[in-house]
Parts: structure tokens; sequence; C-alpha cells
């Protein structure tokens, strides 16, 4: 079914994975196990002792032997099937709830992950989950530009009240000198100081082009925001949080987001992937009840799109957190801690140039670059940035 | 070109310095319509509308939703495309394909490289048929009498007035699918009466039959051009239309291809090509002939006898001697390469293939050139059990008909008899996709699925297999065609168990199903090439073809390279394609030689009646270089009556010829012609986009220059500076762009460009091109980015160089001129003269080489393709889509699933051009990225180059030095390489390599080419 060039691929990644296994097979890679089971194992298993869906693993290697572990892991299905006493017992204690398969882990895998089960027991104090979280990028909201507007109001209105208390003081002067022959009112007095300021042709230009200005500046901003939604949060069919299930629950972003590694959208979580845990948990929840419906109907259901780019823009997931190893947060915000998903960012393409000229290319490690860093650093010594290499390109965004 | 004394032209009207192109040619854009100007109080509404509007727009963004999947199927991620073998086999023409899907539709159509057949390369008429999948005026349901039916009600009735049946008639066009087959064999099992039919509209059954008697093997071999030095077509288009085009472009295209490398390869077949009109094959020919179609048995007769004459062997057979046009030169190089030539015959006549048996016997090409070990299946059609049929039909003989997937009231001779016919059978069924015209007759239509909704196989030859695969389930309520007739046979009717189970059992020899239809081919193939001895009776075809008579203009009909034989004509892309030789777009035309015109009184924008006996009909004329004289020269595939409302256009030729003798071999004598009215203008492309007067821009010379000289024909322009004449690059204005990563670039080989168009179409699918329809065509506004010029040469007598005598006679159309395509898409030039001329900086240069054109940005000033020096920039008159005016595919839901969704939609009023596939070059640097590792050459093609069928096209990064388009550079460095108009140093990022003929020398053409002038000054 898959074409060619994705078999070619596939050889590929084959030969990558058959390296590896020579590479690690020895004994596991804590690091590595840690990755894998924060992807694809913590929604269901503890490291420690405690059931989340399925048993804590602590100790499991002391339970199990390897084979076993190996042939559950791949296929628990067939395990269970084959009459495995303990599989059986372990399958009827947690309510029938089936282990998802991982068929493609091979030795290296599993051994890594075992390799970081054991570690997380033996020091667990250490392991916690600490990672900082990148501080989001700088928000300017192209901000110079009124700035200098405002500062240049501020003079000119500046400049008005000056010239406003010199008349005055003229026209006060003028009044004392006529004072003499007669007494007018007070009223009298203003009014022909307004006549005198309304007849100033200097002052009624200052005025107008004060009004002009400022209709100006508001029409501007008001232009200015036209298609900018930050804050946008719109109430949701479901009500999911994700400070629930990306913040308290530590669930990787990938593991429901499936596409944000490898294409241009994240991919919007189908119903499937809510089940992988949701036929076990909190079933009675209305709001996952929801989903229950939604299935049932056969009737996908409608979220409302939070971040949204005109048609004209392309942006890629992959090319920002595969490609250049960008947290979820730089762009989406502290998404950790939201209950409703928001636009923190403005979206616009200010913001996305001014990363472009402040973010230095992700090039560690990476052979794409090697060519281009090596050019760069013959010429500069500062770090190359995604500015340097045409990220500031036109056709790199519109096509 | 200024280095030699040839002068180009696009066409008569160009060399005639008609009005029409006189005054537009310093004119871009034809703003006929549109030179009102605009005036205060509209400028005052328009600006007052738009703050409302935008204010208005400003208040509440639209909420978008985001649906995903229930149920996520593990092989799909949206954004990503999946790709899928599959296999286009339509009335026998074949190609392997790869089919790409985004979220589940299909967008583009690619070659399959794993195809031993057709190597990758794909043609027009494939890569449009993606969007007949999604073709709105297709049936949406089964119908009974025009009604709707259910399909269970339908299989009932069928099923029943079936079995009541006692003379059953099953009629298809050439099937290349063995499980079809194996259905109709267990359909004809369960109704013992049911005979299968097969005719093909442009028949090869004369070549069958011949085959039969010449050589006791009724069946059409394989040829294999790329063995022959000298190859010799008689009406024989073989590059676009001929049995197996794209196999043979590419077999062709081997022997065309030169290198400039020290010890490179320096020859080249020679190509003949005699023929009537002027096809795309001869337009690519070395030598070139003419003869009317009733000369044809003739010439070729005539061609026998002088190479057994040459030969000393055989007897000559008595037909008058006739002289032709390059006929002895053609005779003698044949026999100089006897074994390694090929003579190759599109007739439908036995009389003249039996000749060309003979003549190919004579030059021992049999098992050579011409495999009878691998034999062909791309036309199976018998012209005598179908006119059986007709009549049997008629006479009411037959009870039942099915017509499986095929529409010969339309497209056979005899349609209107068939017509007839159907009103005299119980039961009239139709397997088509739409109400066609045979299908509109009968009392059943049961909906055929589009190919890219179906199971399915072919064999195009023996021992070549490949399978067709669903990449869509079924958008309307259809059903594929063998699913409804085994569900009429009684049978089990899924049809993907019924194909696995056929390759299963007969056709996988140890490999298994799942690797064959990723695969999307089985190759099994005979490698070793068989021969044929020829016992035909020679003596019987020569006076066959000597009683040939005929007086006054003849008629020939030809199937050309867009519309084909019409199955496909309500595809708008296809009608937009400009036909590779006449760029006429959406309608069909009667071509004259300019002599014939004149003897006529027919000027360019007439129309003419062509009459044969009661029978008239109505066409616009074109003037036609290169065809015969007292000829006229249409297509068919025109003229359709319920293909859909961009497929009704031109004019149907078939109906014409019934009833002649000649019929069968598609022409007839004696027509009359009657100018009926003038004043029109053709959608015709080729005057369109002109440079503006600068001619440097086509180069070429001759095999025996080049073979001296590998710079033979490059015009090297020198530019004078106050230190001497100087190379034009070695001098700029400009600090130029620095390129450190990539710098993509292109390598054209006008050698092996065919014209065939295939490129145009492919780049129109990847980029979402608008169709405008003909009216905006023959405004010159047509929205193609590639588009092929197609230039025709007049030598200038030596003699008369510069005299006023010489320059007159080249203003004469030579009567058989050269012809040279060369494909044009935006040359991304360093020094781009349409960047420095944007206001708004919309058109920006990229590090990578790219002229980059942003629509966002674009306020349509036209600026920059005013400026440009090639005229490849196009400009959006109007909104194409969501348009009623432009009621094309864009205009439907239905339609708009077309749409590459990376490719951004233009609206109006902005400048588009060739962006050289830069979402493909992002694409494979991110994969490239992903990896770790550079892009390897060849990752990233554009989709001109990907479906060329004899890879004229190179693409790639010219910073790698291991890249195709690197080596090719270098190798043709101190060779054909040029690029256009380097005198005003734009440096493009396209190469071109001049084209070489394989020809004597300049001499011998320009003899030719000053009798034909004389000949002129007669009339």
């Amino acid at each position: 079914m898959i074409n060619n060039i994705s078999k070619k691929l596939l050889t590929l990644v084959a030969l990558v994975f058959v390296l590896t296994i020579n590479t690690f097979a020895q004994d596991g890679d804590a690091a590595a196990g840690e990755t894998l089971f924060k992807n694809n194992c913590s929604q269901c298993h503890a490291v420690g002792a405690e059931v989340v869906v399925g048993p804590g693993l602590a100790g499991i290697e002391e339970r199990r032997d390897y084979a076993w572990l190996k042939k559950w892991i791949n296929n628990p299905a067939a395990v269970i099937s084959s009459g495995d006493k303990y599989a059986v017992e372990l399958y009827e204690k947690f309510n029938k709830t089936q282990m998802t398969a991982f068929p493609a882990y091979g030795d290296a895998e599993i051994k890594n992950l075992l390799a970081y089960v054991k570690s997380a027991n033996a020091a667990p104090a250490a392991a916690a989950p600490g990672a900082v979280v990148a501080a989001p990028a700088q928000e300017t909201s192209g901000g110079k530009f009124f700035n200098i507007v405002l500062v240049a109001l501020l003079v000119i209105m500046g400049l008005v009240l000056v010239a406003l208390l010199a008349v005055l003081k003229l026209l006060s002067t003028l009044a004392k000198g006529e004072s003499l022959e007669g007494v007018p009112s007070a009223m009298d007095n203003l009014k022909s100081a307004l006549k005198g300021l309304s007849a100033n042709k200097t002052i009624v230009t200052a005025v107008i082009w004060m009004f002009v200005l400022i209709g100006t500046k508001a029409t501007l901003d008001g232009l200015f925001k036209i298609g900018v939604h930050q804050g946008y949060a719109p109430t949701q069919p479901i009500n999911f949080s994700h400070k629930l299930h990306a913040g308290d629950m530590e669930i990787n972003c990938a593991y429901c987001h499936t596409g944000v590694y490898k294409g241009k959208q994240s991919g919007i979580p189908s119903s499937s992937i809510c089940m992988n845990c949701h036929n076990a948990i909190k079933r009675e929840s209305p709001e996952i009840q929801k989903i229950y419906t939604a299935i049932e109907k056969n009737q996908p259901i409608q979220w409302v799109r939070v971040h949204n780019l005109p048609d004209l823009a392309y942006f890629n997931h992959a090319q920002h957190t595969n490609v250049a190893g960008l947290d979820c947060e730089n762009c989406h915000g502290d998404i950790k801690n939201m209950e409703v998903v928001q636009q923190r960012h403005t979206l616009t393409m200010g913001w996305c140039i001014d990363c472009h000229r402040k973010t230095d290319v992700n090039s560690k490690g990476n052979a794409y670059y090697d060519a281009l860093l090596t050019a760069h650093n013959s010429t500069s010594k500062e770090a190359m940035k995604v500015e340097d290499i045409g990220g500031l390109e036109c056709a790199k965004c519109h096509y | 070109m200024e280095n030699t004394n040839k002068r180009y032209w696009k066409g008569i009207e160009e060399l005639k310095n008609d009005i029409s192109v006189v005054k537009n040619a310093d004119k871009e854009f034809n703003l006929e319509g549109l030179e009102g100007g605009t005036y205060r109080r509209d400028f005052l509404k328009m600006l007052g509308f738009g703050v409302a509007a935008v204010s208005l727009a400003a208040c509440n963004a639209p909420v978008r939703h985001t649906i995903p999947y229930l149920n996520k199927p593990e092989d799909i991620e949206p954004g990503i495309p999946n790709y899928y073998a599959s296999t286009f086999a339509q009335a026998g023409s074949y190609c392997s394909i790869l089919v790409k899907t985004r979220e589940g539709r299909p967008v583009k159509i690619e070659g399959n490289k794993m195809s031993g057949v057709t190597k990758g390369g794909v043609n027009a008429q494939v890569h449009a048929s993606l969007l007949s999948l999604y073709d709105n005026e297709r049936l949406k349901e089964p119908t009974k009498g025009g009604k709707k039916i259910a399909w269970a009600e339908l299989d009932k009735e069928v099923s029943e007035a079936l079995a009541s049946s006692s003379n059953i008639r099953l009629v298809s066009n050439t099937i290349l699918s063995p499980s079809t087959k194996s259905v109709i064999a267990d359909f004809a099992s369960k109704y013992p009466s049911a005979k299968h039919i097969t005719y093909d509209s442009n028949s090869a059954s004369a070549l069958i039959e011949a085959n039969g008697t010449s050589f006791g093997k009724a069946a059409i071999p394989s040829y294999l051009f790329n063995k022959a030095n000298v190859i010799v077509g008689i009406n024989c288009d073989f590059l676009g239309t001929w049995l197996s085009p794209i196999e043979h472009a590419a077999q062709w295209a081997e022997t065309r291809r030169l290198s400039s490398a020290k010890g490179g390869k320096k020859t080249m077949s020679r190509h003949y090509q005699f023929e009537t009109g002027m096809s795309m094959t001869g337009a690519n020919a070395d030598y070139r002939g003419m003869f009317k179609p009733s000369q044809e048995g003739a010439f070729v007769a005539n061609l026998y006898n002088r190479i057994a004459g040459i030969m000393g062997v055989g007897s000559q057979l008595s037909v008058a001697n006739g002289d032709f046009e390059n006929i002895d030169k053609c005779a003698k190089d044949l026999v100089a390469a006897k074994g390694a030539s090929l003579v190759v015959s599109g007739s439908n006549d036995v009389a003249v293939q039996t000749i060309i048996n003979g003549i190919n016997s004579l030059l021992g090409n049999l098992g050579n050139t011409i495999d009878f070990g691998t034999t062909v299946n791309y036309k199976q059609g018998n012209d005598a059990t179908m006119n059986q049929f007709v009549v049997e039909l008629k006479s009411g003989a037959v009870d039942s008909v099915i017509f499986l997937d095929s529409n010969p009231v339309y497209d056979h001779l005899l349609g209107a008899d068939i017509a007839e016919g159907l009103k005299k059978v119980k039961l009239s069924v139709a397997i088509a996709d739409r109400a066609n015209e045979t299908a509109s007759l009968c009392t059943y239509l049961a909906l055929n699925t589009h190919y890219l909704e179906s199971w399915g196989d072919a064999s195009p030859k023996a021992g070549y297999y490949s399978l067709t695969q669903p990449v869509i389930s079924n958008i309307f309520n259809s059903r594929q065609g063998e699913s409804s007739l085994l569900t009429w046979a009684g049978k089990y009717s899924d049809y993907q168990a019924y194909v696995k189970n056929v390759w299963n059992s007969g056709i996988l020899n140890g490999k298994t199903w799942t690797q064959a239809l990723h695969d999307g081919v089985y190759e099994s193939p005979n490698t070793a090439l068989a021969g044929a001895s020829f016992s035909g009776n020679l003596a019987e075809a020569a006076s066959k073809v000597s009683s040939v008579k005929s007086s006054g203009i003849e008629l020939y009909v030809f199937e050309n390279v867009t519309i084909g034989t019409g199955i496909q004509a309500n595809n708008p892309w296809l009608q937009e394609t400009p036909d590779p030789v006449s760029k006429v777009t959406w309608e069909n035309t009667a071509a004259f030689s300019q002599k014939t015109a004149a003897d006529l009184g027919l000027e360019v924008g007439d129309w003419v009646n062509l009459t044969i006996g009661a029978k008239t009909v109505e066409l616009p004329i074109l003037i036609q270089p290169g065809q015969a004289n007292d000829t006229v020269t249409v297509a068919m595939g025109y003229g359709r009556t319920a293909a859909g409302k961009a497929g009704n256009v031109g004019v149907a030729m078939l109906p014409l010829l019934k009833g002649a003798a000649t019929a069968s071999n598609l022409w007839v004598g004696g027509v009359k012609i009657e100018k009926t009215k003038s004043g029109y203008t053709l959608a015709q492309t080729q005057t369109h986009e002109t440079y503006m007067g600068r001619e440097a821009v086509v180069q070429e010379s001759v095999l025996s220059e080049y073979v001296k000289n590998s710079k033979a024909g490059r015009f090297e322009p020198m530019i004078a500076t106050s230190d001497g004449f100087k190379k034009p690059y070695s001098i700029s204005l400009w600090n130029g762009h620095e390129k450190k990563n990539h710098s993509w670039g292109m390598v054209i080989d006008l050698n092996t460009c065919t014209g065939c168009a295939a490129c145009v179409v492919s780049c129109q699918a990847e980029n979402n091109v608008s169709v405008v329809g003909k009216a905006e065509v023959a405004r010159a506004r047509e929205m193609h980015w590639i588009r092929i010029d197609r230039y025709y040469s007049s030598d200038a007598p030596e003699e008369e160089g510069y005299s006023v005598a010489g320059y007159k006679a080249m203003e004469t159309a030579s009567a058989n001129p050269e012809v040279v395509f060369q494909p044009l898409m935006c040359q991304h030039c360093s020094n781009a003269p349409c960047e420095t001329v944007c206001p708004v900086l919309a058109t920006t240069h990229s590090s990578e080489g790219l002229n980059q054109m942003t629509y966002n940005r674009c306020v349509g000033t036209r600026y920059c393709a005013n400026n440009c020096p090639y005229k490849v920039r196009r400009f959006n008159w109007f909104k194409y889509f969501e348009n009623d005016n432009f009621d094309f595919h864009f205009n439907n839901e239905l339609g708009r699933m077309v749409i590459n969704p990376d490719v951004t939609v233009r609206s109006r009023g902005v400048i588009e051009k060739c962006s050289m596939c830069v979402q493909r070059i992002q694409a494979g640097k991110l994969t490239a990225k992903k990896e770790k590792r550079r892009p390897v050459d060849g990752e990233i093609e554009t989709a001109c180059s990907q479906s060329c069928p004899t890879n004229a096209i190179t693409f790639g990064d010219m910073l790698d030095p291991e890249s195709r388009v690197s080596k090719l550079l270098i190798q043709e460095e101190e060779g054909r390489r040029f690029q256009l108009l380097e005198e005003i140093n734009v440096i493009p990022q396209v190469n071109y390599l001049v084209k070489i003929r394989n020809k004597d020398g300049v001499k011998k053409a320009e003899a030719v080419a000053h009798t034909d002038h004389a000949e002129h000054a007669v009339h």
C-alpha cells in the first residue's frame, strides 16, 4: 500500500533500528527509556508501585522474566489467549482492560524501558519532574511604531498647551487694558477669549491636526487588530482540560497530537485516542459520555479551532518541533495550566518574523546544516539565526 | 536567431505581420473591454464599500471548526500525503501510476518508476484523468429510462431480462485487464448466447490482420524504437497517440540524447516522418515528407520498391512510380541501417500494413527492432466483428446489449446505425459514468465508477501486469462494471477478492499479492527477442493500393494528443491544454496548407463548411504549415453532445466519414469546401507572450556540425564595452545573490522534448492553476505556468541573404518547415528584472536561487509582467473560483477537491507564475532535516520534471556536485548549454541544451525550402 518511497524510508528506518539494537542490546539506556516511557506508557502505568490504569511497574523484573515481558509488550492479546495463568489473572484483575500492544518494540526498546524503571525506583527523589519550560518568546506586538506615534502625539499636545497658555496670557493682558472702558462680565470675558481662540488660525489648525492624528492612530490600531485574535478562548463542545491532562497528568503532547513531530498539522486527536484511557477511567463523567455518544452515533466531535492562520501562510509543525526542537509552549503559551485553551500570542507575521530573527538554528547534530554552519562561522562570530539561513524569505511560508 | 540565416516564427500571423500580432506585439496584456478607466465617483463608492466591508469583517471572526476522525486509520496522518500504486487503463491506453492522496482524496498523479513499460513517464491525458474523478457531471445514481432506480431493483430487472434473452452482446473498447476478461467469460458461461465485441475508436484492426496474414501471428509486436538508428513513421503519431506513446517517447529519446563530454555519445537516430497533417511526431522528425491520404498506399509501395531496388532483392511492386519529398534519401538510409531500422505506420488499411511488414522484413528488422516475443495488447478491436454486430443490431437479431464502459454511438464510425439499432433491442444496458451519447439511448444505466475508485488490473504486454486499486471510496452511488456483470451472472460480486484470486492463481509466480499491490506492477518479461518470417501477399497488396482512387480535396481525421478519441472530453484541463502543434484550445479546426487555403480563397479567421454528400459540418480554419496540399485535417474527439459543459465543444468528424469506402482508414476524398464566415479569433496560444522582437531564444544545429564542434549552433552574444567586446555575464550592475545552501536549477534538453504537454497538465494539477475558458484564452489570458513554445523556421536562401528579395522570401511560410519545441516557465533570473520594478516587494529573491512571488503582497500593478523578458508571469484578471462566469471545476465543491492543499488558490488582481514547485522543495528539505541529512538528488522533483516521459527536464540542486543537473551542466558547459537571452544578463537558473537535428547539413534543407518559395511565388 505504501509507495516505494516510503518503503525505502521504512528500510532505512529498519536499518537504523538494527544498528541501534547492535549498539544497545547489552544493557538498557535509561534516558532513552524515559522518553519512551513518558510518551507511551505513563498514561497507564506508574514507575512506582501505585496503580494508574494498569499496575505499577516497580519491581517488574523480579515479578516476571524478560522473555515473558517481551512477549507481553509485543502482543498482550496473544499471551492472554495462550492461557498464560499470570496474564489471565492480570486481565481479570484490571477489569478486562487490555494493554495496548507495541509490536514494533525490539529488545533495545524494552531493555531501555526496564533500565529506566529500575533507575527511577533506585533514585526516586532525583528524577522529579523539574523540566524548566522555556520562557515564551517576548511579546513585542509591533510596539516600536506605536511608541513613536505616542511620543510624537505627546510632543504635539505639549506644544499646543504651551501655545494655549501663551494666548491666554496675551488675552488676559489685553483684557486688563480694556477693563477701564466697561465692566464686562466673566462670561463675556470667556466668550471673547473663545472668539479670539477660534479666530486664531494656528490654534484651529493645531486642534484639527490633533483630532486627525488621534483619529488616525485609533484607526490604525483598529486595523492592525483585524484578524488578530489574541486571547481567543472559545467554548469547546467538551470541557477538555489541558491543565489536567498535560499539566497534572503529564501526558506528552504528542500522545494525543500525533502529527506534531511528523507533519504540517499537529492533529486533533481522534476519539479512539481518548478511548485508550477513557474506556477505563472516568467513564461515568458526563463530558466523557459525550465521546461515547459521538462514537455510538458515528458523528465526529466538532471542536472549535483556536489557533488560526490565514490560508496564505504555510506553517509546518514538524519543522518547528522536530527540526528546530521548540517546545509547544513557545507558541501556544503555558498550555499546561490552561483549563480552557486560549490563543496567547498574536500569531501575526511580525510575531513570526521576530522569532525568526532572534532564534538560533538548532543545527547541532543535524547534518543538513553542517555546510551552512561552516559557511556562517567563517564570516560571523554570532550564532546562526534562522534569519541567516533565509528564514525571513517570502517563499518560506507563502506559496 | 542572429547567427544563422533562419527566421523563426510562431504562426502564419506573425510571419505575415498580421494586424493583430503587430498591435499586440508590445502589449503584454489584452485590455480589450477594460480601457475605460476608473472614475472618481466609482473610486469613492468602492472606497466607502471597502471600509464598510472591512469594519464589518473585523467585528466577528468566523468560528472555524476542526473535526478529527472518530477512529483514525493507522496509515493516514493529516497533512502528510500517502502514495498508492495504481494503473490507468482506458480503452487500451496504459500507464502505471502513483496516486498522491491527502486526507483520503487523490490530488495528483505521478508516474510509477517501477514499471518496465512506462518507466515513470506520464502523459497529459493520464494526468488529467484525476480531474475526471471530480467531474460534477458524472451521474449520481443508477437510472432506468433516465429516472433513478435502486441497485437491487436494477439487478433484478436486468437479470430477468438477460435470462429471457437469446442473443446477448457485450460491447467494449480494448480491455487490458485479465480479470475483466475473466469476468466476461464468467458472464458468458451463465448466458451462453453472450458474445463479447471489442472495438477501438481509432482502430488498429488492419495492423493485427496484416500481421496475421504476413507472419501468421495476428497480434501487435513490441516496437523497440531505442534499438533503431533510422526510424520512419508513416501517418503514425507514435510519440503522441499511437499504441503506447509514453513508452515509445522514452525509447525514441534514448536514441536522441547526446553528450558534449569528451568521448560522449555523439550519435543519434535519424527520424523520418511522412504524413498528411503535421503531427507532434512529425514536428519532431529530422526529415519530413507529405502525401495525401489517397497516396499513402502508393507511398509505402514506392518506398518498398526503392528499398528493394537498392538492396537488389525481391521483386518490384507494380505501382506507379511516385515522387515524394525525401523518399529516396529515406530508402538509402534505411538500407544502410539494415537490421537497426524501424518502419511503422498508423494506417488502418491491411494492404498498407502488409507492405510495411514487407519493408521491415526486407530490412531484417524483425527480431531486432520488432519483437514478436513480447506482443502488446493496446489495441484489440476487430473492425469486422464490430461491423457484423452493427448489422445484427440493425436487423433486430440482437435482443440484449450491454455497453461496458464504451460509447460507440459517439466514437464509432457506425454510431448512427447503432443508435437506430438500439430501438429494436429488448434490453439495453450501459455501464457508464454519465448519460453519454450511448447510455442516454439505453434503458438502464448501471453507474460505473472512475478507475481511481475501482479495483482492477492490466496486462499491457505479454509478461507485464499491473494492478489498479481504489484510492477513494465511491463518491456517488456507483458500482464498478465488473461487479455489475458478476452480479448479473449470479456470482459473488466482491471484485477485489476476484482480482486477488485471478492474480494468485494465474499471474503471481512466487511474489506476494501485497508486494504486487505495493509495487503496482508484476513483471516477468520474456527477454528473448523473437522475429517472424514474412509470407504476406505483396502483389495483392500492391494492386489494392494502386486501385485507390480519389479526387478533389481529401479529409483526414486524426487523434490528437490532448483530447484523443474524446473519452475524457469533459475535462477542462485537457480542453485548455494547447494542442502541441496547432496550439489551439477548446475546439477542433480544419487545417489547410497555406497554398490550399490561398487556392480556396481562405484566410485566417474564416469558417468553412466541409461537405461530403448530404452531410456538412462547419469548422473554423487553421493555416497549418507542413500540411499536405489539397488536404484538410481535423481532429476527432470533439463535438460530443452528452459529455458535459466543458466537453460539448467542437465538431464530431466520424459521422462525416461514415459510409465512405475509406472511412475505416479515417479519410475520404472529394470534400466540398465553402467559406461561411470570417473574422473569428481562435483560442490559439501560439502567438501570445512574445519576446518583443528578441529572437535568440531558439538555438539549434545539425548533427554533422555538432560532431565537428560541440558548440555548433550556439549563439554567444558579446557586449561592447570601453575595453572591447565582453561576454554579457562578465559585466554587471548588480551585486548578485549569495547562494550558500541550495541553488535550484534546471536543464531542459531541446533534443528530447517532444512537446507532448504532459508537463503543462502536471503543473496545472500541482499548482492549482485556473482554467479560464475559450473566450479568455482567445484574449491571451491563459494561466498556465509552463508553456511549450512551438516555433516554425524558414531558411533564408543564402545567395539572397541580405537583399530585399531575400527578406521577402523569408516572409513566406515554408510549406514544410522545421519545428522546435521549447518548454518555458519562469527562468528564476538571478538578476531578475521583475524584482526591481515591484513597488511593494511582492516578488523577491530567495537565498536558494528562486524568484519568489508573494500573492498576499501583490497589488496587481503588473509592472513585473511588463518587465519580464520571457513573458512568464500571469495576471488573475478575474476570480476564477466560485464564479459562475468560469463554470469549470473550481466552480463546484466536487471539482475543488482536486486542489493541492499546499498551494494557495490565487484570487483576482494578483500576478502568479512558476514557483519551481517551492512547496515540493520545502517538503523535501523538511524530510531531509527530520532525518538529519542533506537532500539526495532526485528526492525533490518539480511537477514538470517528474512527469516528463523523455526526461527532457532535469531538476536539481546546482550546488550539489553529485546532482544530475550539476553533472549535465559540466558535461555541456563547453557544448550545448545555453541560457535564454544571455545578452540581457539576467542569468537564469534554467539552462537549455541546443537542439540538434540529424541532418546532413544546412545546405540541403535550404534547397528544399527554396523550391517551396518558388512554388509560392507562382500562386
